[in-house]
Protein backbone atom coordinates (compact mmCIF):
# COMPACT_ATOMS: atom_id res chain seq x y z
CA UNK A 1 0.00 0.00 0.00
CA UNK A 2 1.44 3.35 -1.01
CA UNK A 3 1.93 5.60 1.99
CA UNK A 4 1.71 8.63 -0.29
CA UNK A 5 -1.93 8.14 -1.25
CA UNK A 6 -3.40 11.53 -2.05
CA UNK A 7 -6.64 11.87 -0.17
CA UNK A 8 -9.07 14.77 -0.16
CA UNK A 9 -8.16 15.46 3.48
CA UNK A 10 -4.43 15.64 2.65
CA UNK A 11 -5.18 18.01 -0.24
CA UNK A 12 -7.22 20.20 2.18
CA UNK A 13 -10.37 19.46 0.23
CA UNK A 14 -13.77 18.58 1.61
CA UNK A 15 -15.82 15.99 -0.22
CA UNK A 16 -19.57 16.50 0.05
CA UNK A 17 -21.23 13.50 1.66
CA UNK A 18 -24.46 14.20 -0.23
CA UNK A 19 -23.49 15.07 -3.81
CA UNK A 20 -19.77 14.16 -3.85
CA UNK A 21 -18.68 17.63 -5.02
CA UNK A 22 -15.20 18.58 -3.83
CA UNK A 23 -14.96 21.89 -2.01
CA UNK A 24 -11.95 23.88 -0.86
CA UNK A 25 -11.71 24.16 2.90
CA UNK A 26 -10.82 27.87 2.84
CA UNK A 27 -11.64 30.08 4.67
CA UNK A 28 -9.87 28.15 7.43
CA UNK A 29 -12.17 26.22 9.67
CA UNK A 30 -12.66 27.56 13.14
CA UNK A 31 -14.21 25.41 15.80
CA UNK A 32 -17.72 26.76 15.54
CA UNK A 33 -18.03 27.80 11.90
CA UNK A 34 -19.47 25.45 9.33
CA UNK A 35 -18.72 25.23 5.62
CA UNK A 36 -21.47 24.23 3.23
CA UNK A 37 -21.25 22.50 -0.12
CA UNK A 38 -21.11 24.90 -3.08
CA UNK A 39 -23.48 22.70 -5.04
CA UNK A 40 -26.08 21.20 -2.68
CA UNK A 41 -25.67 23.28 0.49
CA UNK A 42 -25.00 20.28 2.73
CA UNK A 43 -22.80 20.94 5.74
CA UNK A 44 -19.27 19.77 5.00
CA UNK A 45 -16.98 17.74 7.23
CA UNK A 46 -13.67 16.13 6.39
CA UNK A 47 -14.79 13.18 8.52
CA UNK A 48 -18.23 12.63 10.01
CA UNK A 49 -18.31 14.58 13.30
CA UNK A 50 -17.94 12.48 16.47
CA UNK A 51 -18.21 9.40 14.29
CA UNK A 52 -16.76 6.93 16.79
CA UNK A 53 -18.55 8.27 19.87
CA UNK A 54 -21.91 8.38 18.12
CA UNK A 55 -21.51 4.95 16.56
CA UNK A 56 -20.50 3.49 19.96
CA UNK A 57 -23.42 5.09 21.77
CA UNK A 58 -25.95 3.84 19.21
CA UNK A 59 -24.38 0.36 19.12
CA UNK A 60 -24.36 0.02 22.91
CA UNK A 61 -27.99 1.13 23.10
CA UNK A 62 -28.85 -1.45 20.42
CA UNK A 63 -26.95 -4.18 22.33
CA UNK A 64 -28.85 -3.43 25.52
CA UNK A 65 -32.21 -3.49 23.74
CA UNK A 66 -31.27 -6.66 21.91
CA UNK A 67 -31.76 -8.64 25.15
CA UNK A 68 -35.45 -7.70 25.80
CA UNK A 69 -36.05 -7.90 22.04
CA UNK A 70 -35.30 -11.61 22.23
CA UNK A 71 -36.76 -12.40 25.66
CA UNK A 72 -40.03 -10.47 25.58
CA UNK A 73 -42.86 -11.64 23.31
CA UNK A 74 -42.95 -9.88 19.94
CA UNK A 75 -46.61 -10.84 19.64
CA UNK A 76 -49.31 -12.74 21.47
CA UNK A 77 -51.94 -14.95 19.85
CA UNK A 78 -55.06 -14.71 22.01
CA UNK A 79 -57.56 -17.50 21.44
CA UNK A 80 -60.61 -18.15 23.62
CA UNK A 81 -59.18 -15.95 26.33
CA UNK A 82 -55.84 -17.72 26.42
CA UNK A 83 -52.76 -15.89 25.21
CA UNK A 84 -49.83 -17.66 23.62
CA UNK A 85 -46.80 -15.38 23.49
CA UNK A 86 -44.32 -15.66 20.61
CA UNK A 87 -40.70 -14.55 20.78
CA UNK A 88 -38.49 -14.06 17.72
CA UNK A 89 -36.96 -17.50 18.20
CA UNK A 90 -40.25 -19.31 18.90
CA UNK A 91 -41.64 -17.76 15.71
CA UNK A 92 -38.79 -19.36 13.73
CA UNK A 93 -39.27 -22.70 15.51
CA UNK A 94 -43.00 -22.65 14.73
CA UNK A 95 -42.15 -22.19 11.04
CA UNK A 96 -39.71 -25.12 11.16
CA UNK A 97 -42.34 -27.32 12.84
CA UNK A 98 -44.83 -26.35 10.13
CA UNK A 99 -42.29 -27.61 7.56
CA UNK A 100 -41.89 -24.14 6.06
CA UNK A 101 -38.12 -24.44 5.92
CA UNK A 102 -37.30 -21.77 3.29
CA UNK A 103 -39.44 -19.20 5.12
CA UNK A 104 -37.99 -20.30 8.47
CA UNK A 105 -34.51 -19.81 7.03
CA UNK A 106 -35.47 -16.37 5.72
CA UNK A 107 -36.86 -15.24 9.08
CA UNK A 108 -33.91 -16.74 10.95
CA UNK A 109 -31.50 -14.90 8.66
CA UNK A 110 -33.34 -11.55 8.80
CA UNK A 111 -34.28 -11.53 12.49
CA UNK A 112 -31.40 -13.34 14.18
CA UNK A 113 -28.35 -13.60 11.91
CA UNK A 114 -28.45 -10.06 10.49
CA UNK A 115 -28.85 -8.14 13.79
CA UNK A 116 -26.12 -10.20 15.53
CA UNK A 117 -23.67 -9.99 12.62
CA UNK A 118 -24.42 -6.31 12.23
CA UNK A 119 -23.71 -5.52 15.88
CA UNK A 120 -20.52 -7.63 15.83
CA UNK A 121 -19.33 -6.06 12.61
CA UNK A 122 -19.86 -2.47 13.82
CA UNK A 123 -18.09 -3.27 17.10
CA UNK A 124 -15.21 -4.86 15.20
CA UNK A 125 -14.94 -1.88 12.83
CA UNK A 126 -14.96 0.55 15.77
CA UNK A 127 -12.32 -1.40 17.73
CA UNK A 128 -10.10 -1.85 14.68
CA UNK A 129 -10.14 1.90 14.00
CA UNK A 130 -9.42 2.72 17.64
CA UNK A 131 -6.47 0.32 17.76
CA UNK A 132 -5.10 1.81 14.51
CA UNK A 133 -5.23 -1.58 12.84
CA UNK A 134 -3.65 -1.73 9.38
CA UNK A 135 -4.97 -5.22 8.75
CA UNK A 136 -7.01 -5.85 5.56
CA UNK A 137 -8.15 -2.28 5.03
CA UNK A 138 -9.98 -3.08 1.82
CA UNK A 139 -11.88 -6.03 3.28
CA UNK A 140 -12.92 -3.96 6.28
CA UNK A 141 -14.28 -1.28 3.92
CA UNK A 142 -16.26 -3.97 2.08
CA UNK A 143 -17.53 -5.24 5.45
CA UNK A 144 -18.72 -1.70 6.18
CA UNK A 145 -20.60 -1.48 2.88
CA UNK A 146 -22.32 -4.82 3.57
CA UNK A 147 -23.21 -3.77 7.11
CA UNK A 148 -24.69 -0.54 5.84
CA UNK A 149 -26.78 -2.23 3.15
CA UNK A 150 -28.17 -5.25 4.94
CA UNK A 151 -29.70 -3.76 8.10
CA UNK A 152 -33.08 -2.85 6.64
CA UNK A 153 -33.95 -6.50 5.95
CA UNK A 154 -34.39 -7.15 9.66
CA UNK A 155 -37.67 -5.25 9.53
CA UNK A 156 -39.48 -8.31 8.08
CA UNK A 157 -40.75 -9.41 11.51
CA UNK A 158 -42.14 -5.97 12.31
CA UNK A 159 -44.09 -5.84 9.04
CA UNK A 160 -45.29 -9.41 9.61
CA UNK A 161 -46.68 -8.49 13.05
CA UNK A 162 -48.46 -5.47 11.60
CA UNK A 163 -50.11 -7.64 8.93
CA UNK A 164 -51.08 -10.40 11.37
CA UNK A 165 -52.58 -7.81 13.73
CA UNK A 166 -54.56 -6.35 10.83
CA UNK A 167 -55.96 -9.69 9.68
CA UNK A 168 -56.46 -11.74 12.81
CA UNK A 169 -58.96 -9.84 14.94
CA UNK A 170 -61.86 -12.21 15.49
CA UNK A 171 -62.46 -11.13 19.09
CA UNK A 172 -62.93 -14.37 21.07
CA UNK A 173 -61.80 -16.86 18.41
CA UNK A 174 -58.38 -15.42 17.66
CA UNK A 175 -56.67 -12.07 18.01
CA UNK A 176 -53.03 -11.20 17.47
CA UNK A 177 -51.48 -8.41 19.50
CA UNK A 178 -48.04 -6.90 19.13
CA UNK A 179 -45.84 -7.33 22.20
CA UNK A 180 -43.15 -5.20 23.87
CA UNK A 181 -40.41 -7.36 22.30
CA UNK A 182 -41.40 -6.00 18.90
CA UNK A 183 -40.81 -2.41 20.06
CA UNK A 184 -37.36 -3.35 21.37
CA UNK A 185 -36.53 -5.25 18.20
CA UNK A 186 -37.64 -2.37 15.96
CA UNK A 187 -35.46 -0.07 18.09
CA UNK A 188 -32.47 -2.40 17.59
CA UNK A 189 -32.94 -2.31 13.81
CA UNK A 190 -33.28 1.48 13.69
CA UNK A 191 -30.39 2.09 16.12
CA UNK A 192 -28.00 -0.19 14.22
CA UNK A 193 -28.96 1.51 10.95
CA UNK A 194 -28.09 4.87 12.52
CA UNK A 195 -24.90 3.41 14.01
CA UNK A 196 -23.72 2.18 10.59
CA UNK A 197 -24.62 5.57 9.14
CA UNK A 198 -22.62 7.37 11.86
CA UNK A 199 -19.49 5.32 11.30
CA UNK A 200 -17.09 6.92 8.83
CA UNK A 201 -15.25 4.26 6.77
CA UNK A 202 -12.58 6.80 5.82
CA UNK A 203 -11.29 6.45 9.39
CA UNK A 204 -10.22 2.91 8.46
CA UNK A 205 -7.83 4.39 5.89
CA UNK A 206 -6.61 7.34 7.95
CA UNK A 207 -4.23 4.99 9.73
CA UNK A 208 -2.09 4.86 6.56
CA UNK A 209 -1.70 8.65 6.80
CA UNK A 210 -0.51 8.45 10.40
CA UNK A 211 1.94 5.66 9.54
CA UNK A 212 3.57 7.77 6.85
CA UNK A 213 4.13 10.65 9.29
CA UNK A 214 6.23 8.49 11.61
CA UNK B 1 -10.17 28.07 -12.27
CA UNK B 2 -9.92 26.19 -8.98
CA UNK B 3 -13.51 25.13 -9.47
CA UNK B 4 -12.79 23.54 -12.85
CA UNK B 5 -9.93 21.62 -11.27
CA UNK B 6 -12.18 20.49 -8.43
CA UNK B 7 -14.87 19.35 -10.83
CA UNK B 8 -12.32 17.18 -12.60
CA UNK B 9 -11.64 15.30 -9.37
CA UNK B 10 -13.69 13.07 -7.11
CA UNK B 11 -12.88 11.72 -3.65
CA UNK B 12 -13.89 8.17 -2.77
CA UNK B 13 -16.65 8.44 -0.18
CA UNK B 14 -15.46 5.25 1.50
CA UNK B 15 -11.70 5.92 1.75
CA UNK B 16 -11.21 9.57 0.68
CA UNK B 17 -8.70 8.80 -2.09
CA UNK B 18 -8.73 11.40 -4.88
CA UNK B 19 -9.37 10.25 -8.43
CA UNK B 20 -9.41 12.06 -11.72
CA UNK B 21 -12.81 11.88 -13.36
CA UNK B 22 -12.86 10.23 -16.74
CA UNK B 23 -15.51 10.11 -19.40
CA UNK B 24 -17.40 6.84 -19.21
CA UNK B 25 -19.30 4.96 -21.88
CA UNK B 26 -22.94 4.15 -21.26
CA UNK B 27 -23.35 1.52 -18.59
CA UNK B 28 -19.77 1.81 -17.35
CA UNK B 29 -18.91 2.63 -13.78
CA UNK B 30 -15.72 3.83 -12.14
CA UNK B 31 -14.53 2.18 -8.95
CA UNK B 32 -12.02 3.33 -6.36
CA UNK B 33 -8.52 1.98 -7.05
CA UNK B 34 -7.87 1.56 -3.34
CA UNK B 35 -11.08 0.23 -1.71
CA UNK B 36 -13.25 -0.80 -4.67
CA UNK B 37 -16.23 1.46 -3.88
CA UNK B 38 -18.27 2.67 -6.83
CA UNK B 39 -17.26 6.28 -7.53
CA UNK B 40 -19.67 7.27 -10.28
CA UNK B 41 -21.60 5.74 -13.14
CA UNK B 42 -22.79 6.80 -16.51
CA UNK B 43 -26.36 5.75 -17.09
CA UNK B 44 -27.99 5.96 -20.48
CA UNK B 45 -31.15 8.03 -20.91
CA UNK B 46 -31.35 8.24 -17.14
CA UNK B 47 -33.77 11.17 -16.82
CA UNK B 48 -36.47 9.76 -19.12
CA UNK B 49 -36.30 6.26 -17.70
CA UNK B 50 -36.32 7.40 -14.08
CA UNK B 51 -39.23 9.74 -14.75
CA UNK B 52 -41.41 7.20 -16.53
CA UNK B 53 -40.73 4.51 -13.93
CA UNK B 54 -41.45 6.91 -11.08
CA UNK B 55 -44.71 7.99 -12.73
CA UNK B 56 -45.72 4.32 -12.94
CA UNK B 57 -44.73 3.89 -9.29
CA UNK B 58 -46.99 6.80 -8.39
CA UNK B 59 -50.01 5.10 -9.98
CA UNK B 60 -49.12 1.73 -8.47
CA UNK B 61 -48.60 3.07 -4.94
CA UNK B 62 -52.12 4.50 -5.01
CA UNK B 63 -53.54 1.18 -6.25
CA UNK B 64 -51.53 -0.72 -3.65
CA UNK B 65 -52.97 1.34 -0.81
CA UNK B 66 -56.58 1.77 -1.89
CA UNK B 67 -57.55 -1.89 -2.37
CA UNK B 68 -57.26 -4.74 0.16
CA UNK B 69 -54.13 -6.87 -0.32
CA UNK B 70 -55.27 -9.86 1.70
CA UNK B 71 -58.57 -11.27 2.92
CA UNK B 72 -58.72 -13.60 5.89
CA UNK B 73 -61.65 -16.01 6.17
CA UNK B 74 -62.25 -18.17 9.23
CA UNK B 75 -65.49 -19.76 10.45
CA UNK B 76 -67.65 -17.51 8.32
CA UNK B 77 -65.83 -14.39 9.43
CA UNK B 78 -64.18 -12.25 6.78
CA UNK B 79 -61.46 -9.72 7.50
CA UNK B 80 -59.96 -7.57 4.74
CA UNK B 81 -56.72 -5.66 5.19
CA UNK B 82 -55.22 -2.67 3.41
CA UNK B 83 -51.51 -1.97 3.67
CA UNK B 84 -52.39 0.64 6.27
CA UNK B 85 -54.81 -1.46 8.34
CA UNK B 86 -51.89 -2.83 10.35
CA UNK B 87 -50.83 0.71 11.24
CA UNK B 88 -54.31 1.47 12.54
CA UNK B 89 -54.47 -1.81 14.46
CA UNK B 90 -51.06 -1.30 16.09
CA UNK B 91 -52.17 2.17 17.11
CA UNK B 92 -55.35 0.78 18.70
CA UNK B 93 -53.23 -1.77 20.59
CA UNK B 94 -51.32 1.17 22.11
CA UNK B 95 -48.22 0.33 20.10
CA UNK B 96 -48.01 3.86 18.70
CA UNK B 97 -44.24 3.69 18.14
CA UNK B 98 -44.56 0.58 15.99
CA UNK B 99 -47.54 2.08 14.15
CA UNK B 100 -45.54 5.21 13.27
CA UNK B 101 -42.52 3.16 12.20
CA UNK B 102 -44.55 0.86 9.91
CA UNK B 103 -46.42 3.86 8.49
CA UNK B 104 -43.18 5.73 7.85
CA UNK B 105 -40.93 3.07 6.30
CA UNK B 106 -43.72 1.07 4.65
CA UNK B 107 -45.89 3.74 3.05
CA UNK B 108 -45.02 7.36 3.85
CA UNK B 109 -41.31 7.42 2.92
CA UNK B 110 -41.84 5.55 -0.38
CA UNK B 111 -44.63 8.00 -1.20
CA UNK B 112 -42.50 11.03 -0.30
CA UNK B 113 -39.65 9.61 -2.33
CA UNK B 114 -41.90 9.28 -5.39
CA UNK B 115 -43.29 12.81 -4.92
CA UNK B 116 -39.79 14.20 -4.40
CA UNK B 117 -38.36 12.58 -7.52
CA UNK B 118 -41.29 13.77 -9.66
CA UNK B 119 -41.07 17.27 -8.17
CA UNK B 120 -37.38 17.58 -9.03
CA UNK B 121 -37.19 15.67 -12.31
CA UNK B 122 -40.36 16.78 -14.15
CA UNK B 123 -39.23 20.45 -14.35
CA UNK B 124 -35.65 19.32 -15.12
CA UNK B 125 -37.02 17.47 -18.12
CA UNK B 126 -38.42 20.81 -19.33
CA UNK B 127 -35.11 22.52 -18.61
CA UNK B 128 -36.30 24.27 -15.47
CA UNK B 129 -35.59 23.99 -11.80
CA UNK B 130 -38.49 23.71 -9.37
CA UNK B 131 -38.67 25.85 -6.25
CA UNK B 132 -36.33 24.52 -3.52
CA UNK B 133 -35.34 21.67 -5.84
CA UNK B 134 -31.94 21.24 -4.19
CA UNK B 135 -33.19 20.71 -0.60
CA UNK B 136 -35.97 18.46 -1.94
CA UNK B 137 -33.50 16.28 -3.81
CA UNK B 138 -31.24 16.16 -0.75
CA UNK B 139 -34.27 14.92 1.20
CA UNK B 140 -34.97 12.26 -1.46
CA UNK B 141 -31.38 11.02 -1.22
CA UNK B 142 -31.56 10.91 2.58
CA UNK B 143 -34.84 8.93 2.49
CA UNK B 144 -33.33 6.25 0.31
CA UNK B 145 -32.43 3.57 2.91
CA UNK B 146 -35.62 4.23 4.89
CA UNK B 147 -38.14 3.36 2.16
CA UNK B 148 -38.58 -0.37 2.76
CA UNK B 149 -41.37 -1.63 0.54
CA UNK B 150 -39.47 -4.71 -0.59
CA UNK B 151 -38.95 -5.68 3.06
CA UNK B 152 -42.68 -5.10 3.65
CA UNK B 153 -43.43 -7.58 0.84
CA UNK B 154 -41.34 -10.25 2.56
CA UNK B 155 -43.30 -9.52 5.75
CA UNK B 156 -46.51 -10.12 3.77
CA UNK B 157 -45.15 -13.47 2.51
CA UNK B 158 -44.16 -14.61 6.01
CA UNK B 159 -47.56 -13.58 7.40
CA UNK B 160 -49.28 -15.48 4.57
CA UNK B 161 -47.30 -18.63 5.34
CA UNK B 162 -48.16 -18.35 9.03
CA UNK B 163 -51.90 -18.04 8.39
CA UNK B 164 -52.48 -20.26 5.38
CA UNK B 165 -52.68 -23.47 7.43
CA UNK B 166 -55.58 -22.53 9.67
CA UNK B 167 -57.63 -20.08 7.63
CA UNK B 168 -58.56 -19.26 4.06
CA UNK B 169 -56.41 -16.45 2.70
CA UNK B 170 -57.42 -14.66 -0.49
CA UNK B 171 -54.79 -12.46 -2.11
CA UNK B 172 -56.17 -9.14 -3.27
CA UNK B 173 -55.52 -7.10 -6.37
CA UNK B 174 -53.49 -4.53 -4.46
CA UNK B 175 -50.84 -7.15 -3.77
CA UNK B 176 -50.11 -7.28 -7.50
CA UNK B 177 -49.94 -3.49 -7.63
CA UNK B 178 -47.58 -3.68 -4.66
CA UNK B 179 -45.26 -6.17 -6.39
CA UNK B 180 -45.33 -3.97 -9.50
CA UNK B 181 -44.54 -0.94 -7.38
CA UNK B 182 -41.48 -2.63 -5.86
CA UNK B 183 -40.23 -3.54 -9.34
CA UNK B 184 -40.75 -0.07 -10.83
CA UNK B 185 -39.19 1.65 -7.80
CA UNK B 186 -36.17 -0.67 -7.89
CA UNK B 187 -35.76 -0.04 -11.61
CA UNK B 188 -36.13 3.73 -11.08
CA UNK B 189 -33.40 3.54 -8.42
CA UNK B 190 -31.17 1.60 -10.79
CA UNK B 191 -31.64 4.11 -13.61
CA UNK B 192 -31.43 7.24 -11.49
CA UNK B 193 -28.10 9.01 -11.96
CA UNK B 194 -27.80 11.26 -8.90
CA UNK B 195 -24.49 12.64 -10.07
CA UNK B 196 -25.93 14.01 -13.31
CA UNK B 197 -29.08 15.26 -11.56
CA UNK B 198 -26.89 17.31 -9.20
CA UNK B 199 -25.01 18.64 -12.24
CA UNK B 200 -28.24 19.65 -13.96
CA UNK B 201 -29.67 21.18 -10.80
CA UNK B 202 -26.56 23.32 -10.58
CA UNK B 203 -26.70 24.69 -14.13
CA UNK B 204 -30.45 25.10 -14.58
ZN1 LIG C 1 -22.91 18.72 -1.99
ZN1 LIG D 1 -12.02 4.18 -1.96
Amino acid sequence: MSSLALTAARASLLSCHMCHRLNTSSPPLSADSTVCCSRCGMELHSRKPNSLARAWALTLAAMILYVPANILPIMTVISWGEGEPDTILSGVIALIEADMLPIAALVFFASITVPVLKLLSIIYLLLSVQTHSTWRLKDRTTLYRLTEGIGRWSMIDIFMISILAALVKLEAIATIEAGPGAVCFAAVVVLTMFAAESFDPRLIWDVTEQASHD
Amino acid sequence: MIRILLEALIACHNCDLLHQRRFLQHGEWASCTRCGACLYQHKQDSLNRTLSLTLSSFILIIGANVFPFMTFKLQGRVQEALLLTGVQELYLQEMGVLAILVLAVGVLFPLLKIFGILYVLLPLKLGRRSWKAIPVFRFVETLHPWAMMEVYLLGVIVAYVKLVDFATIVLGSSLYAFVGLILTMAAADAFMDSESIWDELEVS
